[in-house]
């Protein structure tokens, strides 16, 4: 309905401006909407961020902007822009899935994370644990996933960008450990998702399941959406366990030039970008639970929230998700072996 | 002499008749079937074709798709059965008697139309999860019931009820209740009428709305994904394989899965069609 009636201001200003003098278009102008298609679990950061970004370009500019964000898996959001859906800038849970628009669509140039600081990244975040409260199972780390009787809650690979994260940090888990072992890794993140007994399409799915329907033990989460799950249902029902180590996942950020150019956004969809890089930004995303890129401009009380966990990166570990993405997930892949019929993971 | 005539070219030209607008409305017919029905279905096909025949039976036979094939047509037909006995019962109980609140429920069995599938999967999810209010009742006995095949046959249980019902009960409705009693003088007891008389009758509209609620629930995917548990092998529905093969960029992969569906459900629909069609033959039209 906002937007509806913002737009229909927007046509009538435009309208107006184009029978206008150039002296008023000067002064005025016209109010333009950005479409910002984004991943799951970034609906409280991009409403925090977007307010903020709108006000400050209002009062640079003078022109009124309006962000339109849309949320779901990474992978469909990805497929929603590919199959035409008109977004300014994507913002989405892995480079692999930013990487797919590129070479499916070619409305970006392959090497679009070159552009912007920091990977592309203006946050990154983590995987953590989720337990029931008091912790009464012991689930410290790993491979207390991998114990008989513990009860795993984590999406499915196939269909979120979230679980690509998961399992891909216990599989790295298991190499560190073991200095390398690829066959032992396998058989450790085998035995993991054969504790799993539900595997939801997305990242809220799988909170809802492990805190509403009561399933499993612990929930393997991203660490932003566990600080939230802890904030909506109640902090005295669940505990987060700070793991040793843990995969430093990089979301990524990326304007999509066919978009831009078409709809004459490119200016404001840019500096839109640069924004999450700049200190007001990134004090926003550590209130919302993200790993600040600048922390410096974060207050200390967000900061504290962060524990000091050993980080790998994808690209450290999996040689980046170029490679990791058809190892592990397309079809046939790791993922895909681990449940075959009368495979490990399916009994 | 020119009745006769007519009756022995009816069936060569069944246009000719008393009705006009025949030829304005067959092309509006034709061409909104094609935009609606048989262009989409024509570029699903026309998609997975790029797969080639071998590509399609390739992908068909995956042990992975197998079991979700099976999961999906299997879980499907169990909802089928136990829709038809107790729509069946329903739609009896709706037409037959009398009673308080009867209208009330004859508009609750629509619901399941009504409602956004992903609204009943959630609620039916939180209703029979371990901690829900009839998933707690089962659990002490170690039965699980959301996220196992059992809750997917409750989903498509729930979306499929309306469809028999809806099917059944004016045909019930019309039966002539001088059919039955003429039935009691003869002699019938009241299993033999219900038996003989009713059941027959009922058969075509009973087997229509078998097949509308077998379709609605092979192709059902919102309700069922929320309590499924989507495991591979074990509780993955056929439509989920679609979207995880969209999710990784696999147009061709998902039309593949898509025609493999639509071509066993047509094959059953078909069949079911020609059953109706011998009951037809059989016990006259009602």
């Amino acid at each position: 309905m906002n937007i509806t009636r913002r737009f229909l201001v927007g046509s009538a200003a435009a309208l107006g401006l184009s029978s206008g003098s150039a002296a008023t278009r000067a002064q005025t102008p016209a109010p333009v909407v950005l479409t910002n298609v984004s991943y799951d679990p970034t609906r409280e950061l991009y409403r925090a961020l977007n307010d903020d970004f709108a006000k400050a370009w209002l009062a640079s500019t003078g022109q009124k902007v309006t962000i339109r964000t849309s949320h779901g898996g990474s992978g469909k959001q990805a497929r929603s822009v590919i199959d035409g859906l008109e977004a300014d800038v994507v913002t989405l849970a892995l480079a692999g899935d930013i990487d797919a628009i590129a070479r499916e669509s070619g409305k970006l140039p392959a090497d679009w994370q070159k552009r912007l600081p920091n990977n592309s990244a203006p946050y990154t975040s983590t995987i953590v644990f989720v337990v029931r409260k008091g912790n009464p199972k012991g689930i410290k780390d790993w491979p207390d996933l991998a114990r008989p009787g513990i009860g795993v809650v984590t999406p499915n690979p196939k269909t979120s960008g979230g679980a690509r994260w998961n399992y891909l940090a216990a599989w790295a888990f298991e190499l560190d450990r073991t200095k390398g072992d690829e066959t032992a890794a396998r058989t450790f993140v085998q035995s993991i998702y054969r504790n799993v007994s539900v595997l939801d399409s997305g990242a809220r799915g799988a909170t809802t399941t492990f805190t509403q329907r009561g399933i499993g033990d612990v929930l393997i989460a991203w660490e932003n959406d566990a600080f939230l799950a802890l904030q909506e249902f109640g902090a005295d029902k669940f505990d987060i366990v700070v793991l040793p180590f843990s995969i430093l996942a990089e979301p990524p950020v990326a304007l999509v030039d066919g978009v831009v150019d078409k709809r004459g956004t490119r200016k404001v969809a840019e500096a839109y970008l640069q924004y999450l890089f700049t200190p007001p930004a990134q004090k926003i995303i550590a209130a919302n639970y993200y790993r600040p890129f600048k922390p410096e401009a974060a207050t200390s009380e967000d900061l504290a929230r962060f524990p000091k966990i050993r980080l790998v990166t994808v690209d450290q570990v999996f040689g980046g998700w170029a490679k990791a993405q058809p190892t592990h997930f397309d079809d046939g892949g790791v993922f895909d072996q681990i449940y075959r019929p009368g495979g490990p993971a399916t009994r | 002499m020119s009745l006769a005539l007519d009756e022995r070219w009816a069936p060569r030209f069944p246009k000719v008749g008393v009705l006009p607008g025949f030829g304005i409305t067959m092309g509006f017919t034709i061409t909104y079937l094609s935009l609606i029905v048989l262009i989409p279905l024509g570029v699903l096909v026309w998609r997975a074709a790029g797969l080639g025949l071998g590509g399609l039976w390739a992908v068909a036979t995956t042990p992975r798709v197998l079991a979700a094939l099976q999961t999906s047509f299997g879980l499907s037909a169990l909802a089928v059965l136990a829709n038809a006995f107790f729509g069946l019962v329903v739609a009896w109980v709706l037409t037959r008697y009398d009673f308080a609140g009867r209208r009330l429920l004859d508009a609750a069995v629509d619901l399941p139309f009504a409602l956004p599938t992903a609204v009943a999967g959630i609620a039916l999810a939180a209703l029979y999860a371990p901690n829900g209010w009839l998933g707690a009742l089962a659990a002490p006995y170690g039965l699980k019931i959301a996220f196992t095949p059992a809750g997917i046959f409750i989903a498509l249980v729930f979306i499929g009820l309306p469809f028999v019902v809806r099917t059944v009960q004016p045909v019930l409705q019309d039966l002539d209740r001088e059919l039955e009693e003429a039935s009691a003088t003869l002699g019938a007891g009241r299993w033999q009428t219900v038996w003989r008389v009713v059941l027959p009758a009922l058969a075509p509209a009973l087997l229509t709305g078998v097949a509308l609620a077998f379709a609605r629930a092979v192709g059902e995917y919102g309700s069922v994904i929320f309590i499924a548990g989507n495991i591979p092998f074990k509780s993955e529905i056929a439509p989920l394989l679609i979207v995880a093969q969209l999710e990784q960029f696999n147009y061709a992969g998902a039309a593949a899965i898509a025609t493999i569906m639509l071509l066993v459900s047509f094959v059953i629909l078909l069949a079911i069609n020609l059953l109706q069609a011998a009951s037809r033959r059989r016990f006259g039209d009602v």
